[in-house]
């Protein structure tokens, strides 16, 4: 069985990191913090959670790369199908109207979202009057979102699910195959930015009409998911669309009268 | 007083139809939250809950992150998340890595609830094709938890009880009839 993890020991981590990276767990969910770090001590073959703690303390180096541990980058293109159809058929209509867009992919993860989007914009014939920021607090799966070179095995669900979000083409036009890897068509990002990034201590200037924040805010407790979208609320206007997970709400962040439910099922938001 | 607080049921290929009688058999008041990590059809989001409804003596969800916990409800882990129960009565949820090949995985959702419930947490296992949940059904054992499995004699497919019965101890190994008796008898 797996080592065990108590609750001192979390806390002693988070405090070293705290003290030493003025980078605050405190406010990550219990859980999936816990089962991050079994991970850890796992993969780096750590004996108990001191050596963990004393290597974050004295290595900066280990200490970058335990950051990009924690963060959960499991993602997949039109992840939940019914939402990006959902999106096809009533918030593209709306952003239509728009002279320009600019949609905020607020943590791109290895970017299987961002060639998500700009397929379907491109499919709505949106894509040249369309602006994406993509970030993610993790350097190495933005350089993965920009090279656009995905593992092959897993198209064949992708596909699927480009199929069942009401593409008009085929998920196979916009890639070309080269051994085990799909390489996406760079041209469909080429009015994309990729930025690093930091949700929880970044402070983002531009105005958007969509971001996306989708499976990122269940790794944090309600006072971090308050900040969060209190932050969003000051990068959109009026009639601005947020869309996240389709099992996250926003239902219980202080800021959630400040939007409307515009699709219940699908989790979008409408900044009122 | 009941000395418990919590049931958690984990199940993969051939549990629904014993699912499904569990839940029938509940009373609209039983007053325990009842967890359900069921392996199921990655991008099929909907139409389960509605069809464990259909019977159930108790109100069946699939629930939002952070959403609270009441008892005399049967939350289902959604589809392609795990489900974990956090500490101050409240779910998150997840898209880490499979475990076992399942997401939503019935170890996790399992252990989390024994860290929160410890010894007042009852573990049910039943018919199921791998071995996910024999992790989990050993911590809630480990925390003074009671644990049961079915009878792998009676499941259609034993592999998951099987898993359960060599992880650690069982407390009592029963026919899904039996288990139905035990979880009403718990609440008394």
């Amino acid at each position: 069985m797996e080592i065990e993890i108590d609750i001192q020991d979390i806390r002693k981590l988070v405090n070293t990191v705290k003290a030493k990276y003025a980078f605050d767990f405190g406010e990550y969910a219990l859980s999936s913090f816990k089962r991050r770090l079994v991970r850890i001590l796992d993969l780096y073959k750590f004996k108990d959670m001191n050596e963990l703690i004393n290597k974050v303390n004295f290595d900066k180096v280990f200490y970058e790369n335990f950051l990009k541990e924690i963060t959960v980058n499991t993602t997949e293109m039109f992840r939940d199908p019914s939402m990006w159809k959902k999106f096809r058929e009533t918030v593209v209509p709306e952003l239509a109207k728009l002279s320009s867009i600019r949609i905020w992919h607020s943590a791109c993860s290895s970017g299987e979202e961002v060639y998500s989007m700009a397929i379907l914009m491109k499919e709505a014939g949106l894509l040249e009057k369309t602006k994406f920021l993509a970030s993610d607090i993790n350097e190495d799966v933005i350089a993965t979102a920009r090279s656009g070179k995905y593992p092959l095995r897993n198209m064949p669900l992708h596909s699927d699910n480009y199929d069942k979000s009401g593409g008009t083409k085929k998920l196979t036009d916009y890639y070309k195959t080269n051994g085990d890897y799909a390489y996406m068509d760079l041209s469909l990002i080429h009015t994309t930015v990729f930025k690093k990034f930091d949700l929880v201590l970044g402070k983002q200037e531009q105005k958007f009409d969509v971001i996306l924040c989708r499976n990122v805010l269940i790794y944090f407790n309600l006072p971090l998911q308050d900040k969060i979208i209190e932050m969003f609320s000051g990068t959109v206007d009026t009639g601005a669309f947020l869309v996240v997970g389709s099992k996250e709400s926003i239902a219980w962040c202080k800021s959630a009268t400040k939007y409307s439910t515009f699709s219940f099922e699908e989790k979008i938001y409408r900044k009122l | 007083m009941s000395n418990y607080k919590a049931i958690v049921i984990g199940g993969s290929a051939g549990s629904f139809p014993l699912i499904t009688k569990i839940l029938a058999s509940l009373p609209k008041n039983y007053p325990f939250p009842v967890f359900l990590a069921l392996h199921r059809l990655k991008h099929v989001r909907t139409g389960f809950v509605e069809a464990l409804s259909i019977k159930s003596g108790i109100p069946v969800i699939e629930p939002n992150d952070k959403q609270q916990i009441k008892p005399g409800i049967a939350y289902l882990a959604p589809s392609n998340y795990h489900m974990y129960i956090e500490p101050g009565n409240t779910f998150s949820l997840s898209t880490e890595e499979m475990v076992k090949f399942s997401r939503p995985a019935i170890d996790l959702t399992f252990e989390t609830a024994s860290n929160v419930y410890r010894d007042k947490l009852v573990g049910v296992i039943v018919s199921g094709a791998n071995t996910d949940g024999a992790n989990g059904i050993a911590f809630v054992k480990k925390r003074g938890g009671l644990t049961i499995a079915q009878d792998p004699q009676e499941a259609t497919i034993s592999t998951m009880p099987d898993g359960a019965i060599k992880a650690t101890q069982i407390d009592h190994i029963l026919k899904i009839d039996d288990i139905v008796k035990k979880l009403i008898e718990v609440a008394n």
